[in-house]
């Protein structure tokens, strides 16, 4: 019994980093509509410029973190305003490729400016475990979710509490008339490209320690992050940490009980979890379904 | 009029077979190769754009569709002694199967949820087919060269009175199968069922209250696509005289969908420069920089780049030119 909580706390751990990812995947979509592929690049990214900053110019962990976070917003910001906006015209698809663009360059840039070697990124928290009612956590697990949990608070305070909060909800549920009352529209949308890129850059942070740094880290985290995210219901924040948690619990345990699932077929697994929740319910467990107007 | 209408495009295409047909007398063996798979992208782009660009419905996931051609073709041959040729209609049947069957789960799925599901399915792809190991021969793949089955592979053929070399026998076969497959799909677009797809793109709501079956016509889009794609995947495996779990990842699919934008979405002109650059970006980008990473960031760069200066795609870019060249 001790091994099965013990996989549920490894499970958490990884949930919240898929959770953060996933976030950052609904608040794109919430307020522009659109899937962004390149999040996972993005990611890797703002992961490369903390490792940077605490590795090759000796910066300890925690500022390093704070100016990895503006970096990233600041990112975000730009490339919603040069790249994403003037593209949002017409089909769906232009801004899809967009990104696709994006995702290409910067996984270059990646390598380009870092090289492709796998990097030991360091952690925060240590690995050591400490003993909870007979099962072993260790505090970098710890951490990781105690982390996420407090991202995901203060961007919940923020959009339910704050002026600016308020403002980016009605840019993303109805532009027109929030225009009307004068919201800054395109600004909120920006605002949330840089809230996403941070969310991103807090999951890779996290995820780098434990699964090492190369270029397509992020990638292939985005994949669970798309199941979290559809899990949950793609424009639901709540359901993206709900979905982000479910999936990592639920995968790691299938992981280490199922033999058929093993290691090989859990990224399989992930996706045929997107499929299923798209045939059952498209909504997701938290999302409202879709009405269409003739 | 009718007349003229339908004239323009057949002598544009009477104007590219011939171009197609003696391009092989410029060119090196090895360009012959490189432009054998321009006609195999071309064939898969023809079919994603019957269901991308005509019906509306985004896939991320042809080259997954295309795996399934191309194990079609290598597990026949390898296994079962059948000539390469042959398997390529064994090959479009199966993924056109595979794919209407696909078509009816997909149904319920739109927009950028269908493309979600379907990326899901490529990118699960290449686990699936090593997991199924003692049917696909796993991550060591199946190799087809020098096999007896692989025409032209060992030593020149004999085709109308010219002897082909391998590279040549490959360009014949990719651009008249991709010849042929344009003129089907021109076709099928032009008349009924063409009008039929526009209508399920343009508005599923309004077309279905003018009495177009939404169910018939997506799975039918679907499996047509998807036999496209499966050709495309049959001929790749040809080409390559190899298939593995990564000779169809992810990547491709995403490329394929590339070459549809940057063709132009519902035009089957445009689709021929979106081979060319699906093939040839990788090459000019490893021309431009050779430093690691430097190929992938000018590819992403030139994407970008073309969707703000061609958002209609080159097929957008040409009907511009036209209103232009009316007034």
């Amino acid at each position: 019994m001790a091994d099965f909580w013990q996989q549920v706390v490894a499970g958490l751990a990884s949930g919240s980093i898929y959770a953060s990812l996933a976030l950052a995947l609904v608040l794109i979509h919430r307020a522009t509509g659109v899937i962004n592929f390149a999040q996972g690049e993005m990611a890797t990214f703002s992961t490369y410029i903390a490792w940077a900053l605490t590795t090759n110019h000796g910066w300890s962990y925690w500022p390093a973190f704070a100016v990895t976070l503006l970096a990233s917003f600041a990112g975000g910001v730009a490339i919603h305003q040069g790249i994403i906006r003037p593209n949002e015209k017409g089909s769906v698809l232009r801004v899809v490729i967009v990104t696709i663009g994006l995702l290409l360059a910067l996984n270059g840039l990646v390598t380009l400016i870092w090289s492709g070697e796998v990097r030991a990124m360091q952690s925060p928290f240590p690995t050591r475990t400490i003993d909870i009612a007979g099962v072993a956590i260790s505090i970098q697990d710890i951490g990781t979710i105690g982390v996420v949990l407090a991202t995901v608070v203060v961007l919940w305070a923020l959009f339910q509490y704050t002026k600016v909060g308020l403002a980016m909800r009605a840019a993303a549920v109805n532009p027109a008339e929030a225009r009307l009352v004068g919201v800054r529209v395109t600004w909120m949308l920006s605002l949330g490209w840089g809230l996403a890129a941070v969310l991103g850059a807090i999951s890779g942070m996290l995820a780098a320690p434990s699964l090492f740094l190369d270029p397509n880290l992020m990638a292939a985290l985005l994949i669970y992050a798309f199941a979290a995210a559809v899990l949950g219901g793609i424009d639901s924040p709540i359901g993206a940490v709900v979905g982000g948690l479910t999936l990592g619990v639920g995968l790691n345990l299938i992981g280490s009980y199922v033999d058929f699932v093993g290691a090989d077929l859990r990224l399989p697994a992930a996706l045929a979890v997107i499929l299923v929740v798209l045939l059952v319910k498209p909504s997701g467990i938290f999302g409202k379904s879709e009405v269409k107007r003739v | 009029m009718r007349h003229s209408r339908a004239l323009a495009p057949i002598a544009a295409f009477v104007g590219l077979a011939v171009i197609v047909a003696v391009l092989p007398s410029f060119v090196s063996a090895f360009r012959a190769q490189q432009l054998a798979y321009v006609g195999i992208y071309l064939t898969a782009l023809i079919g994603l754009n019957i269901l991308t660009g005509y019906t509306g419905q985004i896939s991320l996931g042809h080259g997954a569709f295309m795996a399934i051609g191309g194990y079609t073709t290598a597990i026949l041959m390898t296994e079962h002694g059948v000539k390469d040729l042959w398997t390529i209609p064994v090959a479009a049947v199966v993924t056109g199967v595979v794919g209407f069957l696909f078509g009816i789960p997909a149904l319920r799925l739109s927009g950028l949820y269908l493309a979600l599901a379907t990326f899901a399915i490529a990118v699960s792809m290449p686990a699936v087919i090593k997991r199924f190991e003692g049917f696909t021969g796993g991550g060591g793949g199946l190799n087809l060269f020098g096999l007896p089955e692989l025409t032209a592979s060992l030593e020149p053929v004999t085709v109308l009175g010219h002897e082909l070399t391998f590279n040549d026998w490959l360009y014949y076969l990719c651009w008249t199968v991709a010849l042929v497959g344009y003129v089907i799909a021109w076709l099928m677009l032009r008349g009924r069922t063409g009008r039929a797809l526009r209508a399920v793109r343009d508005s599923e709501s309004a077309a279905q209250s003018s009495g177009v079956s939404l169910r018939s016509y997506k799975t039918l889009a679907f499996g047509v696509s998807a036999a496209y794609a499966g050709v495309a995947g049959s001929l790749f495996a040809i080409a390559t005289t190899f298939v593995n779990p990564d000779t169809f990842p992810i990547a491709l699919s995403i490329l394929l969908l590339v070459g549809v934008v940057v063709g132009g979405l519902g035009s089957l002109v445009g689709l021929i420069a979106g081979a060319v650059f699906i093939q040839f970006l990788p090459i000019w980008s490893q021309q431009v920089s050779k430093s690691p990473g430097a190929p992938a960031v000018v590819s992403g760069v030139v994407l970008i780049a073309l969707m703000f200066v061609l958002p209609m795609g080159v097929a957008g870019l040409a009907a511009r030119l036209r209103t232009l060249t009316k007034r």
